[in-house]
């Protein structure tokens, strides 16, 4: 005890220090991550846009204001209540086939946050999986990763998901899971050079030295230190899964035709873009809104949960 | 401004500061310094991380960073005021060309894409109206003056080419291509093994006569200072606290953070084992309006006068003086006993406790195959040979060698991370490939060198220190909570910080926090990998004290792994030197380090520089570099370097060779200490 106490006075803490800080451990993790969320603007905007955009596309039905299926071809091609001509009615106008366009955009967003946010989820667990792997254990896994890499980068992903469409057939689920598993190269790249410059740290030696497997040490020792990295590309790979899709309707073999979608809707009202821009534009608008909102919701959570202040 | 003044002192300082604005305040990096440099002679600036050493040298060039501002009430070089310079004409007229930067690291301070030739040539025709053959001619003979062998086909080479001191030794060439007046060193030896470092000082010292250059050396290590320098100046906060002539400073310190600094030192006063004196806490970040002295948070004489009205400057005579109340004037005799009388309560007798061997390494080698390219031929290289090792329960035995020796394969040996090729490791009985992880880690622990990497970033400290009780599944949350608290008690880490991330610590604090993981387990051996290297002398001062705590209080044994060798004198009962994957020598500390058997030993204990003012930078009197352990030499490894070799170290390779105690690898042994004397 003798010698703790000197330890201590040396190491320039006084006794009273000591008391004081008995039971202060500071605030856990959990509670000072919540904490600077709290005043974290970007944070809040993010999740606030994007948990209205769930609650319209969650109640769609009751807060549409037509029915999006319902065609009127007298009413085609209605400009917004803004333009001259548009109705209060019809608040976004109508497209070609006289289809209420605020309702169409609401129930997009139940299909467009779907694949966006499905497709990008998948693309990340094969491509960070694959990328832990090729850049930790490296050796023949990690020539064996590289070689999937060239061959998908050598096949044109486009016609790669037609045939696949075509094979398996027709539905949201086919096209998230067929958009998402060609879209994990960015993934994979990041996640393995990453891990090749991780896996050398002394951290990762010092799990070794506990008795840490490999898994444990790749997992939980390597991965928390790649969340940033993957937040960045998610937020990129939503926005592109969410165009593919749209060029998959537009080929035919995505979303089948009636149900509506941002990507659908931008592709049909491609067509009328000179003389109703608002086709276009309306949707586009939804897309990068959704797109804001999960960049805003990415940063704020690599904001933090990461603490550069020294104290 | 006489003429006779500039005959005498070619830098002329007066007042600088620098202010650095940040979001909340202005941090006062250095504030309002005057500094005098004669003709020829070397002012040493030394002083902890963060006390503005380096800020001072590239305000001096207008080098600061943007947002830095700089003030000064007159930088007078040669006559000619830099203060009212402008860009432009410091640009061309005095940085490269009147004054010379050497800086820290060699490895980036050369372009890598361009060859060292080209790199040279440049510096002289950018200023001077020279010819391409005159640039080489000058490149040619600084390269044969910095001791390159072969200064001709250099030139072709690249950067990546040359090993880390060549690449220092072309920094220096290019620093002196335009002959300039002035030669500005940050840190120019801090990156190298000591050896190099030796060779180094020594040259620069050479140039410096043979040039008649001024020399500005900025260092935190107050050997090299003391051996290299005519003038010091202590930096402490951006402040200069004390300065005068090297020896009267160092012999007589005045100041309570000079003093401090020294009582840091290893086997500055008094001998090995003993506490070092510490200097708690770091340097304070000097941000918004200072009241008092900055010294006064970590100063144990302050008193209330100090933390009120700043210090007043007093001078002992022309050149020297220091900036202190003194408050309770003590003299560093008496700040050396407290630190002795401490010494005595900690228990010394570690000859006692010496017990059976914990840890055995017998016959161990290692060979790597290296391929070069995708297509390249395997290479063998043997990164250890024959090694062997016997670690007594309670002891310290302290592992020297310089980087690229297999210290490091070594290491990851004993804790079982390396399979070797042939030979074992036992620790305590039983071969270490066979225990189980569980087993291992509570037997065996390692400190890492840099408490920046071998922390995860990501983890809480309470994370990372629970963290191998987690990972075996000992005890209940609470008690590996309790557990963690303790331990944090014992390397003195305030439990404040359970909840804090590495980055919001202080390197000291991060080094308390690796060594409260390794022992959490409870360990028997810790390997210690250059625990102290990345840390200031003052925080090295701690940790040192705090490990040699705990050895007794844990019942510990070390293997400690270092390049300084007054660390190993502080710390070490015995040492294994390592030389291109063989020990080499190992024996008692004392009888190593006093009676060198190996040559090698023998220039490695040369090249340590002590606290010795007035003497010289010693030559280690090696040839060459450290080799490419991809080309091993023949017969001995040593032989192209040794100035004793001669047909029979160069065609067999000696066997160990047991002579007054201790194991040598060397065909001189009998007789080398009589004739590297002479």
């Amino acid at each position: 005890m003798m010698t703790t106490d000197q330890t201590m006075n040396k190491s320039g803490l006084t006794a009273t220090d000591a008391t004081q800080e008995e039971n202060n451990l500071g605030l856990s993790p959990t509670m000072a991550a919540l904490k600077r969320a709290r005043s974290h603007y970007g944070l809040k905007i993010g999740l606030g846009i994007l948990l209205v955009m769930a609650i319209f596309a969650l109640f769609a039905p009751w807060l549409a204001p037509h029915d999006p299926y319902m065609q009127n071809l007298p009413l085609r091609m209605l400009p917004p209540v803004w333009v001259e001509g548009g109705s209060w009615e019809y608040l976004l106008g109508t497209d070609h086939l006289g289809r209420d366009y605020l309702s169409r955009i609401i129930y997009g967003a139940r299909i467009s946050m779907t694949i966006g946010i499905g497709a990008a989820t998948i693309g990340m667990i094969i491509g960070v999986t694959l990328g832990l792997i090729a850049g930790y254990y490296g050796g023949w896994l990690d020539q064996a990763v590289n070689f999937l890499v060239t061959c998908q980068l050598a096949v044109p992903s486009l016609l790669l998901i037609m045939a696949l469409v075509f094979v398996i057939g027709q539905s949201i689920t086919v096209v998230i899971f067929v958009i998402g598993a060609t879209h994990w190269v960015f993934y994979l790249v990041v996640t393995r050079s990453a891990t090749l410059r991780l896996r050398e740290l002394d951290f990762v030696a010092a799990a070794q030295a506990m008795g840490c497997s490999k898994f444990q040490i790749a997992v939980k020792e390597v991965l928390p230190n790649l969340v940033n990295q993957i937040m960045v590309i998610f937020t990129l790979e939503v926005a592109v899964a969410i165009l593919n899709e749209a060029t998959l309707s537009f080929l035919g073999l995505g979303i089948p035709s009636p149900i509506p979608s941002w990507g659908l809707m931008i592709a049909e009202g491609k067509q009328a873009m000179f003389f109703q821009p608002w086709l276009v534009i309306l949707p586009g608008i939804s897309l990068f809104i959704l797109v804001i909102a999960i960049n805003l919701l990415g940063d704020g959570v690599r904001d933090v949960t990461v603490t550069n202040r020294r104290n | 401004m006489g003429s006779e003044m500039s005959t005498t002192s070619i830098l002329d300082i007066q007042n600088l500061s620098v202010d650095i604005p940040t979001d909340s305040s202005t941090l006062h990096a250095v504030r309002g310094i005057s500094l005098e440099l004669n003709r020829g002679e070397t002012l040493g600036i030394v002083g902890e991380s963060g006390s503005g050493k380096s800020m001072t040298a590239l305000a001096l060039m207008n080098l600061l960073p943007p947002a830095a501002k700089r003030s000064a009430g007159c930088i007078s070089f040669e006559g000619s005021d830099l203060t009212h310079a402008t860009e432009q004409e410091l640009a061309s007229k005095i940085r490269g060309q009147r004054i010379g930067m050497i800086f820290q690291e060699p490895m980036t301070s050369l372009n890598p894409v361009y060859s060292i030739g080209r790199q040279l040539k440049e510096t002289m025709t950018l200023h001077r109206k020279v010819s391409e053959s005159e640039a080489e001619k000058r490149a040619i003979y600084l390269l044969e003056k910095v001791g390159l062998p072969d200064p001709a086909s250099r030139l072709k080479q690249y950067p990546h080419e040359l090993s880390g001191g060549q690449r220092q030794r072309v920094m220096i060439a290019m620093a002196l291509m335009n002959e300039p007046e002035l030669l500005i060193a940050d840190e120019p030896t801090t990156a190298l093994d000591v050896t190099i470092q030796a060779q180094i000082l020594h040259l620069l010292r050479e140039l410096q006569q043979e040039f008649g250059m001024s020399m500005i050396l900025i260092t935190h290590d107050l050997g090299v200072v003391s051996r290299a320098a005519d003038h010091i100046a202590v930096m402490y906060a951006g402040d200069i606290v004390e300065t005068g002539r090297t020896a009267e400073v160092l012999e007589d310190p005045r100041h309570p953070y000079t003093q401090g600094l020294l009582e840091c030192v290893p086997g500055y006063r008094g001998t090995s084992q003993q506490r070092l004196g510490a200097i708690p806490g770091i340097v304070p970040a000097m941000t918004g309006t200072i009241s008092g002295c900055a010294f006064a948070s970590r100063c144990p004489r302050a008193a209330d006068i100090c933390k009120t009205d700043t210090p007043p400057t007093k001078a002992l005579q022309q050149g020297r003086y220091f900036v202190c109340h003194e408050p309770n004037i003590q003299t560093p005799e008496n700040t050396a006993n407290t630190a002795r009388e401490a010494a005595n309560q900690t228990p010394e007798d570690s000859a006692l406790k010496k017990g059976e061997p914990i840890l055995t390494v017998d016959g161990v080698s290692c060979t790597f195959m290296v391929r070069r390219g995708l297509f390249g031929k395997r290479k063998p290289l043997q990164a250890m040979d024959n090694v062997s090792l016997t670690l007594n329960k309670g002891e310290v035995l302290a592992l020297v060698g310089e980087s690229g020796c297999g210290k490091s394969t070594l290491t990851r040996t004993i804790m079982g991370l390396q399979k070797p090729d042939s030979g074992s490791v036992t620790l305590n009985g039983r071969r270490i490939e066979n225990l189980p992880p569980m087993e291992r880690a509570r037997m065996i622990q390692p400190i890492f060198q840099d408490p920046y990497s071998s922390l995860n970033p990501r983890k809480t400290i309470g994370e990372i220190i629970t963290k191998p009780l987690a990972v075996h599944r000992i005890g209940s949350r609470q008690e590996q909570h309790a557990q963690a608290r303790r331990i944090m008690e014992l390397v003195g880490l305030p439990t404040r910080v359970f909840n804090s991330y590495p980055d919001q610590l202080s390197g000291g604090q991060r080094q308390r926090a690796a060594i409260g993981r390794a022992l959490i387990m409870n360990p028997e051996v810790v390997i210690c990998d250059e625990p102290t290297s990345a840390l200031d002398v003052s925080v090295q001062a701690q940790i040192l004290n705090l490990l040699l705590d705990l050895r007794d209080e844990m019942d510990l044994t070390y293997l400690f792994v270092t390049h300084n060798l007054s660390v190993v004198q502080h710390m070490a009962d015995r040492v294994a030197v390592m030389y291109l994957g063989e020990i080499v020598e190992c024996g008692d500390r004392d009888q190593v380090m006093t009676d060198p058997k190996h040559p090698y030993t023998h220039a490695l204990m040369d090249s340590a520089l002590s606290i010795s003012p007035g003497e010289t930078v010693p030559d280690p009197g090696l040839a060459g570099d450290f080799p490419n352990p991809m080309n091993r030499p023949s017969g001995c490894p040593f032989h192209p370097r040794c100035p004793l070799a001669d047909q029979q170290c160069r065609e067999q390779a000696p066997g160990p060779e047991l002579i007054d105690n201790t194991l040598v690898q060397c065909w001189k042994a009998k007789t080398s200490g009589s004739q590297l004397k002479s």
